[in-house]
């Protein structure tokens, strides 16, 4: 980080380098590319939720005019995978397929008409095989198979951790709050339907244009499945269309087109159509969970134990990091001195989920946030002055082994606090009117990459000219948050000039420095810190060169506003061209590279590489409500946000995010839901999705936004580039639990799962008028077979971060995944 | 190729002429095609976006005749003497349209995916209304779904180019009365 506060760039509202070419229409989304000679693939998917395939006959598509080739299975004999640990799909199902849209074949013809026509003209016949719809079926059906490569029946990961000893904790507690919460499944609907476009270049080597927020790891997995040597598949990321995670799993379709274009020796394009996007989906997992908190009479934790049920759809996906995520990130908010967590994820018959927008986290984060409402109402403490309390410390272990920076939670409710006149109106409102408040934590990056390896996260190269030319590039992947913009800015403060001066060149795995890939909120973090590094190293060039013809020596130049000066002598400078013109004479071509690895983390134990950072963002949020007593219906009028960003690097692009998030929260809060449905038995009782169209699946619309106050408290974290923390997801947390609060103060029900629908309203307000408990949630939590937890003392119970009996790991080499 | 309408299944393509951002085009396609895709596959103008198909989402608003309209549901050959007008047309030369820099310029763009349709939409609204109100502007827009922002920046934004494109009005009508 650098200690200067001035900066000419880094926090000043300006608008992004890419806001020109979004505007006038100029932007290249995938769907966008037409290439000579192209044609163009459709998929055909599976009616069936759970079937073998006996045979696929595809000669009459074949013979279809106008169609140059379909595949199947056979041709793709390689599974792949976004995460090593569950590399169980393939680009076209050989023998099964394992929920409705899994897809089957594909067609190849000129022009989309026609291949979705030949579609029809495919023959498959399939062996119905029994259907899991549930995680509890799941776990009833073991006989049922969905894939055989995992341990046990349906389960797909199964883990448990105790970080001290949780039970004699609780025992020892003044009081033990027990609840059980359900977060139900739901999609990121990006506008931008996937696409993408494969092609042969003229020495043989492959394209792929593709809708992805990680073309490294697509690249990666297209190698493997097409066989062909890494270094001769291109992957280029076209700006996406809207990510939210959605487009960070290896797709089937990618596969398709590329191998169609090895194929045909053409280019080859794919859309998907809306219906296909809520198949591929890869979302929100839906989460079963139940907490045991204990706390004593002040409000402080004693100790947590939580315990998760994922459902995961038909494949791994990122589940296996899903899974850790669901806990792992539990104790970096408020002080928990012991832990313990358990862990389930099951197959069933239904899409795939994966990682949207806060990945893992916003589940257990919806039912902590109740459950400390609960504990506030019951121990008679305001739940602001509860969380201040107990909020986690800076520069601090926690029971987990993860390692918090800079924390400024607190600064986050105090600022909620005092803006929406908190303490005015909680529990004093009008009754069918109140607030609710509730925070979150989210990581600025994971701090392991998705496959082990010791190479740099993220890599940055700079190349200046004689021009005055300086191009950026890096493998970060423009998703609309701003990736591009957060390079130029940190290149051009770095150098002294403009950020629109800066040319971007980004997501080309042909061209650019490796990048993992835009999720879990690390692009500002690492790349950031490369560009930073980078950049440095070029000016070091051109001061040295600057300083020779000034007559002054390096540590004196100082680029700023286009020019370099001598510090102590302004009268004496270069413009930035000739400066670079200087340097050029002297070293020869002008560049430099940077790269970015996070710390080591601190956890030693197995599985303790899912949830370090190399910091943490935090925010608070309150949440003001208008509840019908009559319909249940609930308005939203207001929201206020706080958000630790440690630095906005361009704040409208920040407050952007923040905004985004809330209205994201704020629909899985009262409408979103990824739901399926069973057909009567005489229409093949297959499972299918309930909606999967934009009118039927629910999103709010600018009519169903409430204004939002945004707060952006700035507090520069030293892991981070010029101070600044992610901004993309955190925000998204508390929001659904802050509205769940806020009912409960507006009419006294609680509604302990999402969404929260005017029904769910409705039922839990007639139980209170028959005098039950005004609760709609889940009655009980499943017996989960977790297995023994691996023991772990906390940092202040004598533990080194390994496990208790656990062989000593000389370095921190955990197989498993750290993801979004 | 050889989609001369002889196979089963194919028809000939219709021939006419689309007025489209001021400019007559003379096109050919088959005429099952809607609007959205004249404009994309045999227009080249990409500009304007998909995200449905169905009429759900408005990620293809463009203009005809001034009002917008969903293109994704328009058959193309229903357009024939219509001034369409898409995002590429929003522009003078270099110069962006008033509601094209405050979008740049306030995050009324996140990712810029259903932006196109938005600012057809805004355009509309600000050519009929040159002062609405934030609920008219909410109104307005409440049919373009956008995943990204939470629409407060984007209201935000069309209030600030309603702002500009009134101040240039008044500056035209000063300029005009100058020159009478």
């Amino acid at each position: 980080m650098s200690a200067r506060d001035r900066f000419d760039v880094i926090g000043k509202a300006r608008r992004r380098v890419d806001g020109r070419a979004k505007v006038t229409g100029h932007t290249r989304f995938a769907d966008d590319i037409v290439l000579p000679r192209m044609v163009h693939a459709k998929i055909l998917r599976s009616p069936h939720p759970h079937a073998r395939i006996i045979s696929i006959d595809t000669s009459r598509a074949a013979a279809a005019p106008g169609v140059h080739l379909v595949l199947t299975g056979r041709d793709f004999p390689v599974t792949f995978g976004i995460l090593p640990v569950s590399l169980d799909e393939y680009p076209l199902a050989p023998e099964r397929v394992r929920y409705v849209g899994d897809p089957v074949a594909a067609v190849v013809a000129r022009d989309e008409q026609t291949a979705t026509g030949a579609l029809d003209l495919i023959d498959v016949e399939y062996e119905v095989l029994p259907t899991i719809a549930t995680p509890e079926e799941a776990l009833a059906r073991p006989d049922v198979r969905i894939h055989d490569y995992n341990d046990h029946g349906n389960i797909h990961r199964n883990q448990a951790f105790e970080f001290g000893d949780v039970d004699a904790a609780l025992a020892a507690s003044d009081h033990v709050f027990e609840d059980v919460f359900f977060f139900e499944g739901n999609t990121h609907l990006p506008i931008e339907q996937h696409a993408a476009v494969g092609a042969v270049d003229g020495e043989g080597k492959l394209t792929l244009w593709s809708s992805t927020q990680v073309p490294h790891y697509v690249q990666r997995q297209m190698a493997r499945v097409l066989a062909v040597p890494d270094a001769h598949i291109r992957i280029i990321a076209c700006p996406n269309g809207g990510g939210f995670g959605g487009k960070t799993d290896i797709c089937n379709h990618e596969a398709v087109v590329l191998k169609a274009a090895q194929m045909l020796g053409r280019p080859v394009k794919i859309c998907l159509n809306r219906e296909e996007v809520f198949y591929l989906h890869r979302g929100r997992h839906p989460v079963l969970m139940k907490f045991r908190t204990g706390v004593a009479n002040d409000g402080s934790i004693t100790g947590m134990h939580l315990q998760t049920l994922l459902d995961g759809g038909a494949y791994g996906s990122y589940g296996a990091a899903s899974t850790f995520y669901t806990g792992a990130l539990q104790t970096v908010t408020y002080e928990i001195p012991r832990y313990k967590f358990e862990a389930c994820r099951m197959f069933t018959n239904k899409p795939a989920c994966g990682p949207k927008r806060g990945h893992g986290t916003p589940q257990p984060r919806f039912g902590q946030e109740i459950q400390l409402d609960k504990i506030a109402e019951k121990l008679h403490i305001d739940p602001a002055e509860l969380r201040l309390k107990i909020v986690a410390k800076p520069d601090t272990l926690t029971a987990n082994w993860m390692r918090i920076g800079t924390i400024g939670l607190a600064e986050c409710i105090r600022q909620v606090v005092a803006r929406s006149d908190w303490t005015a109106k909680h529990r004093k409102l009008p009754s069918g009117r109140g607030v609710g408040i509730a925070c979150g934590a989210y990581m600025c990056g994971a701090g392991l990459p998705i496959y082990w390896n010791r190479m740099p996260h993220s890599g940055v190269q700079l190349l200046l000219d004689r021009s005055g030319q300086v191009t950026v590039f890096c493998g970060a992947t423009e998703i609309g948050q701003g990736s591009d913009d957060v390079l130029a800015g940190i290149v051009a403060e770095v150098l002294g000039i403009d950020p629109y001066d800066v040319r971007c060149v980004t997501g080309d795995t042909g061209l650019t420095p490796i990048d993992l890939g835009s999720y879990s909120s690390r692009v500002t973090v690492m790349m950031g810190n490369a560009a930073i590094q980078a950049g440095e190293r070029v000016k070091a060039q051109l001061a040295a060169a600057v300083a020779a013809e000034l007559d002054s020596i390096p540590g004196r130049i100082v680029f700023a506003k286009g020019r370099a000066f001598v510090a102590d002598d302004p009268n004496k400078s270069l413009s930035f061209r000739e400066a670079v013109v200087a340097a050029e004479v002297k070293f020869g071509t002008i560049g430099a590279v940077g790269s970015y690895s996070p710390p080591k983390p601190p956890a030693r134990y197995k599985g303790g590489g899912v949830g370090p950072s190399p910091a943490y963002s935090y925010t608070a949020c309150v949440v003001e409500v208008d509840v019908d007593a009559a319909t249940g219906w609930i308005h939203v009028p207001k929201i206020w946000i706080a958000h630790d960003i440690g630095r906005a690097l361009n704040p409208v692009l920040a407050r952007g995010q923040v905004e985004g998030s809330v209205y994201m929260g704020l629909g899985e809060a009262l409408m979103e839901e990824q739901v399926f449905r069973r057909l009567p038995p005489k229409l093949s009782h297959a499972l299918v999705h309930k909606m999967p169209s934009m009118l039927e699946y629910k999103s709010p619309t600018s009519l169903d936004m409430p204004e939002i106050d945004t707060i952006l408290v700035e507090d520069p974290d030293p892991n981070c580039p010029f101070g600044a923390k992610e901004v993309g997801q955190g925000p998204l947390l508390p929001v659904m639990p802050a509205l769940a609060n806020a009912i409960w103060d507006a009419v006294g029900v609680r509604i302990d799962e999402l969404p929260i629908t005017p029904e769910k309203v409705l039922r839990a307000l007639a139980l209170k008028a028959e005098g039950k408990t005004p609760r709609v949630g889940p009655a009980s939590f499943p017996d989960v077979p977790y297995p023994d937890p691996m023991i772990v003392p906390p940092p202040w119970e004598g533990g080194d971060g390994n496990a208790v009996d656990a062989p000593p790991r000389r370095t921190a080499r955990p197989k498993e995944p750290a993801t979004p | 190729m050889d989609d001369t309408g002889s196979k089963v299944g194919m028809q000939r393509n219709v021939q006419m002429v689309l007025r489209v951002n001021g400019e007559d085009c003379d096109v050919s396609f088959a005429p099952y095609k809607t609007l959205l895709e004249v404009l994309r596959e045999d227009l080249d103008l990409t500009g304007t976006k998909h995200g449905c198909e169905l009429g759900e989402c408005g990620a293809c608003a463009v203009q005809v005749d001034g009002a917008p309209v969903l293109s994704c549901i328009v058959l193309a050959v229903e357009c024939e003497g219509a001034e369409i007008e898409t995002v590429e047309g929003l522009a003078r030369g270099a110069t962006l349209h008033p509601l094209q820099a405050a979008f740049a310029d306030l995050g009324g763009a996140q990712c810029g995916y259903c932006t196109p349709g938005i600012l057809m939409t805004a355009k509309a609204l600000l050519d009929a209304e040159p002062d609405p109100s934030r609920e008219r502007i909410r109104e307005a827009i409440s049919g373009n779904l956008c995943r990204c922002t939470g629409y407060q920046q984007i209201c935000e934004s069309i209030e600030a180019a309603a702002c500009e494109m009134r101040a240039e009005g008044s500056d035209a009508k000063v300029n005009s009365r100058g020159k009478a």
